[in-house]
């Protein structure tokens, strides 16, 4: 496979920039456009980018742990904000909003959606890197075949 | 109980999903789970049942939003019926396709997949919210699209892509549908709907009513639109099979159920529809059958024909028939999988299921054929079994609206169900042994007692639903009586 140097230092040089976008999207949701699903999107499609720079594979160099963990990882953030409020006598999926100042950051709103938010955003992150896992060995099978 | 616990049907499967993901290739550690969280969720759902009963549906608004703007959900005597009577059913299918292996032993999406499905299911009972109806569809079916193809076989991916592409198909119209309900009421909620369509104009109410019997109706494979199951339910793994013929076509009738009676009411004219397409899926089921010679592809065609006795039962719009309906749902999610499960028994010690390869099975495995036998003549409606019970009920309730025609075919095509059930029982298990079949020693089978253990249950279930039919139809009409006078459930849910 020919690659393309042009694509490769692009990829490297977006990747962290959308990683952190993805962030602030994350932490952005609730009361502006953003949200979990949204920032996994972003995070999934750079991650997308940098394995078909890194090529199949990649996976594994790429993330610290296997995807499957991200996906279970999410689920249980979810499931566990369902189920926290019903503890303190509250209806599931229950939820408040709290702000405090803080230096340099100014006033933050924290909600208590952010875990399942989390949760949504590891879900959607998981599940793009479990596919490109999947399919990793296959394109490097079809590529030994090429002249 | 605090009204709070009702989530937990669907919210222990779901966490236990998230588990098994993470002990991926530990299938003794994932098994451990999802037996654990089916026990459970089972166990609290028969409790929840009990209670709903006695005390009356529980309510809860997820996140505290008021209602109608926060997502509502509802357990009332119908849900909890269903949602009872399928974890049970979920729970002994586990055990069963642990038995079985396959897909099971080689996958590690098995479980988390089947679990989702579980949770996905209950959400779509317990929902009180049209959207969210919606989504707990798309939980199931999205687990439903992998189980149903695992094994990779190109007929599994050839058959399975026509369920798929049929099922987006369905899940896009819903869709549409909701934009539709929500364009002209402003609201998804069940409750606040049965309020706002009382308002609407007739002929916006007839369209969206004919729009959801339409998505429903694929669902549950009604006549015309039942050809993705017997072409895609007989490619699936056994185990997978049989748990999609129990329960699956199942979730599209209560959500037939539900609209019809809460939010557009059907006209006489809509029942009339409603009974006819009613009678020729009994008779376009039960007919299909008979030209089918692999024991899987002829049950499959009995899941559409027993979808119409269903139909039937909800379109007399009556306190009994409605009540024949929810009992004869039950009889099936018992029967249907015990009777895939019995097939696949026959798979693992002969290695088919063709009626006409097969011959005198009742020579190397008495026990088995006779659980075959107790639940192929439960589903032609022999008494004293729990399809006798449903059918009778049916029968009643149809003589009592005048509906004699389809009352009548009803009744012909239980004739039909018993010869083709008759058909099996002479080809496969009577007779002496087919030469050239090898039948596998019990002790070579691997899981065999276990497989065997767990269609014993489901039998058995079957059995006691016939045992306890007073109990259980008084049940089914007090269900019945709260869904065909929704005021009560209105009340709760809006406050």
């Amino acid at each position: 496979m020919r690659r393309s140097i042009i694509f490769d230092v692009t990829v490297r040089g977006v990747l962290d920039a959308a990683l952190v976008a993805s962030v602030f999207l994350l932490f952005a949701g609730h009361n502006r456009p953003g949200g979990g699903f949204v920032g996994g999107l972003v995070a999934g499609s750079a991650l997308g980018l940098a394995f078909v720079s890194i090529g199949p594979g990649g996976v594994d160099d790429l993330l610290p742990v296997r995807p499957r963990l991200l996906l279970s990882i999410g689920l249980v953030l979810v499931t566990a904000t369902v189920i926290a409020p019903m503890f303190g006598g509250n209806a599931p999926l229950d939820h408040g909003l709290w702000s405090t100042d803080l230096p340099f950051f100014g006033t933050v709103k924290i909600v208590g959606a952010l875990p399942f938010d989390t949760g949504v955003y590891l879900i959607v992150v998981g599940m793009v890197t479990t596919v490109f896992e999947a399919i990793g060995p296959d394109v490097d099978r079809d590529e030994v075949q090429e002249p | 109980m605090s009204d709070d616990l009702l989530i937990i049907p669907m919210i222990v499967p779901l966490t236990a999903a998230a588990l098994t993901i993470g002990f991926g290739s530990h299938r003794v550690v994932q098994r451990v789970i999802s037996l654990l969280a089916l026990a459970g969720s089972s166990a609290f759902a028969v409790a929840m049942l009990v209670h709903v009963d006695r005390e009356g549906p529980l309510v809860v608004q997820a996140g505290n939003w008021p209602t109608p703007i926060g997502v509502t959900l509802v357990a009332d005597r119908t849900a909890a019926l269903l949602v009872a009577m399928a974890t049970l059913v979920l729970l002994v299918s586990l055990v069963y396709a642990i038995g079985f292996g396959g897909s099971e032993r080689e996958q590690d999406a098995f479980h988390p997949l089947y679990l989702l499905l579980t949770g996905g299911l209950c959400l779509a009972f317990l929902t009180g919210d049209l959207f969210n109806l919606f989504v707990g569809f798309e939980i199931f079916l999205m687990a439903s699209y992998v189980l149903i193809t695992f094994d990779g076989t190109r007929e599994q991916v050839r058959r399975g892509s026509s369920y798929i592409v049929l099922g987006i198909v369905t899940s896009t119209l819903f869709l549409f549908a909701l934009g539709f309900v929500y364009a002209s009421a402003g609201t998804v909620n069940m409750a606040d709907l049965h309020d706002k369509f009382a308002g609407l104009p007739e002929g916006v109410r007839a369209g969206l009513g004919a729009l959801l019997f339409l998505v429903f109706g694929m669902k549950a494979a009604v006549f015309p639109l039942f050809g993705w199951l017997p072409d895609s339910y007989p490619s699936a793994s056994t185990p997978v099979a049989a748990v999609f013929s129990g329960l699956l076509t199942k979730v599209g009738l209560y959500a037939l159920l539900r609209t019809q009676t809460l939010i557009v009411p059907p006209g006489d004219r809509q029942v009339a529809l409603m009974l006819a397409i009613a009678a020729l899926t009994m008779v376009v089921g039960v007919l299909g059958a008979v030209g089918r010679t692999d024991i899987r592809g002829l049950l499959a065609f009995h899941i559409v024909s027993q979808v119409g006795y269903a139909v039937f039962g909800i379109a007399l719009f009556s306190v009994s028939g409605i009540a024949g309906a929810l009992f004869f749902i039950l009889h099936q999610m018992a029967v249907k999988t015990s009777l895939f499960q019995v097939a696949g028994v026959l798979e693992r010690r002969t290695g088919s299921t063709s009626i006409s390869a097969l011959s005198g099975f009742v020579r190397s495995a008495p026990y088995v054929s006779a659980l075959f036998f107790v639940s192929a003549f439960s589903l032609a409606g022999i008494p004293p079994l729990s399809g006798f019970i449903g059918k009778l009920a049916l029968v009643e309730a149809g003589v009592e609206q005048g509906a004699w025609v389809v009352t009548g075919v009803s009744l012909v095509v239980g004739l039909l169900t018993l010869f083709s059930m008759a058909k099996i029982w002479t080809g496969a298990f009577w007779g002496d042994p087919a030469e050239g079949v090898a039948v596998a020693p019990i002790g070579e089978v691997r899981g065999y007692g276990v497989m065997v253990g767990a269609l014993t249950v489901i039998v058995l279930m079957g059995v006691a639903l016939g045992l306890a039919a007073g109990p259980m139809m008084g049940l089914c009409t007090r269900a019945a009586e709260d869904l065909l006078d929704p005021a009560g459930y209105v009340r709760l849910v809006l406050g």
